[in-house]
């Protein structure tokens, strides 16, 4: 069974620009893909959709097996639990240390304190940055802020990690070791789906390729 | 998964502590911008100590009130038949009914002589040739007796042969019982529409506090934050301006009251008064800080039931 099924999926935004048209695709369990295309072409709303952050027109999402039209509003929250995300700005909340940022999908769940340290600290030791967990996001460089912002996505064991632009805002040696950091993640076992532009970056490290044009996936 | 499930369950102790840190939490949070959080509770405080003050003072005129029911007096005065002998006898047994607390009786001459002293008109009097006053019986009525009774007394009293009119100088005690329930409602009203200012102000507030925090919550969502997680804080942060309210609302009577205590203590002991000033008792002061932390939930609850869902990431 795949992680994600799309199944003739269709998004047009209330002005009645089409974003995605007849989409079609899938990613294997443990697989890591690219969803690649010119800025427009569809990436971002394709991640929204997967996130529940967007609804689709028309087709089917089905996530885990699960068919995301089935989950209503009250289940989108457990729902995203589920879900790593991973934005190109971050999202940080700079008002508290590194640890508290990556903390808060476990404090969200609601897990027993000692839990939350032993894992919090683990995803920092993943991300290389165990010892900045006192700092403030706002001292650190665009890539660790970025490995904040994975951490923060993997300390909840998701089943999937969705990534939109995550290099957007970095240097090519910071991405290739983002993308480096992601395959390891794959590695252990997390299926991983990556939103981006950067085509000579996707091309260098060898996995599937998505390509979208103008909402919808090219041959 | 199962080690997942196990993990995430939210046990009563578990929910416990999260509330315990959200409390403390939004506690930090208000520490943090000390100026403005405590504008907020002033602004609580004296919406609250406005309604609390007007209640005590109301209290302390009923204590007082009650005290001078002790000298309703009523004046029965005889007829010019009636002599001396006779009226000072019937003072003496009226004043063995229950009804009666006490009586004395002012012949003819008492009341001139008392009026000559009294008015200043001593030489008018002394030139009438009679003596226009009649003989008088005051007494107070029993205090056991309500407004209605004693009412009920002098009518009966005033049907008496002896009697040529019965007055009860009580008019002006009336006056201040129909004052003071003027009052009372009038207060009430005004504690009604202050407790929805403490609504709105908290609500207020905490809505510019959603806004501020409007990214915050966006990814608080994204990471799979039920509404009640995105709520709870602000709740929180409601309880601690309304507890703050309250506390201040006290400490802002409690000063008034120490300012007024000189001059009230003499105005009540001009009055006869041993009782002294009314303090705010336990449960008025625990009446007050429980309203504040009431009102500034509900400010809260009601503006975040309505921004939050509002805010959605996109």
């Amino acid at each position: 069974m795949n992680i994600v099924e799309f199944h003739q999926v269709a998004k047009r935004y209330p002005g009645g620009q089409i974003a995605l048209e007849g989409v079609d695709l899938s990613l294997g369990r443990q697989e890591m893909a690219f969803l690649t295309g010119h800025s427009g072409a569809g990436k971002s709303t394709l991640l929204k959709l997967i996130g529940l952050i967007e609804r689709p027109t028309h087709g089917q999402v089905i996530v885990n097996g699960k068919n995301l039209a089935r989950i209503g509003r009250a289940g989108v929250p457990r729902y995203r639990q589920r879900v790593g995300l991973i934005f190109q700005d971050y999202n940080l909340l700079f008002d508290r240390t590194v640890f508290d940022n990556v903390a808060l999908p476990l404090v969200i769940r609601g897990m027993r304190h000692a839990d939350i340290v032993r894992r919090t600290r683990a995803a920092l030791d993943t991300v290389g940055l165990l010892s900045h967990e006192r700092k403030r996001p706002i001292t650190l460089s665009g890539g660790e802020q970025q490995r904040v912002g994975i951490a923060r996505a993997v300390v909840g064991r998701p089943h999937l990690i969705l990534a939109d632009e995550p290099t957007g805002n970095l240097d090519p040696a910071l991405s290739a070791e983002i993308m480096r950091l992601f395959a390891r993640l794959n590695e252990a076992g997390t299926s991983v789906l990556i939103a981006t532009h950067d085509i000579a970056l996707v091309e260098s490290l060898g996995y599937r390729r998505i390509a979208l044009d103008h909402g919808r996936v090219a041959a | 998964m199962t080690r997942d499930k196990r993990e995430t369950q939210l046990a009563p102790t578990r929910l416990a502590q999260q509330h315990a840190r959200d409390l403390i939490d939004s506690l930090g949070r208000l520490y943090r911008t000390p100026v403005a959080s405590l504008l907020t509770a002033c602004v609580i405080g004296i919406t609250l100590a406005l309604p609390g003050g007007l209640r005590l003072l109301l209290t302390q005129l009923d204590a007082l009130s009650y005290q001078w029911q002790d000298t309703v007096q009523a004046s029965l005065f005889l007829n010019a038949e009636v002599d001396a002998e006779r009226g000072r006898a019937l003072a003496t047994s009226l004043a063995e009914r229950d009804d009666i607390a006490s009586t004395r009786f002012i012949s003819r001459e008492e009341a001139l002589a008392e009026f000559r002293q009294l008015s200043g008109f001593g030489e008018a009097i002394d030139a009438m040739a009679d003596n226009p006053l009649p003989a008088v019986i005051t007494l107070q009525p029993s205090p056991d007796l309500d407004a209605d009774g004693v009412s009920g007394l002098i009518d009966a009293l005033g049907e008496r042969p002896e009697v040529d009119q019965a007055r009860l100088d009580q008019a002006w005690l009336k006056r201040l019982y129909a004052v003071l329930d003027v009052a009372r409602r009038a207060v009430g009203l005004i504690a009604v529409l202050l407790a929805f200012a403490v609504v709105f102000i908290v609500g207020n507030t905490i809505r510019l506090d959603i806004e501020n925090r409007r990214e915050e919550i966006a990814i608080m969502k994204l990471l799979g934050a039920p509404d009640g997680f995105v709520r709870r804080p602000f709740l929180y942060s409601g309880f601690w301006y309304g507890l703050g309210g309250g506390l201040l609302a006290w400490l802002l009577l409690s000063i008034c009251l120490l300012a007024l205590s000189g001059p009230v203590e003499r105005l009540v002991s001009l009055y006869g008064n041993d009782g002294g000033m009314a303090w705010l008792s336990w449960r008025e002061s625990g009446f007050l800080i429980l309203s504040g932390v009431l009102l500034g939930w509900l400010g809260s609850a009601w503006t975040v039931g309505r921004h939050l869902r509002a805010i959605e990431p996109r």
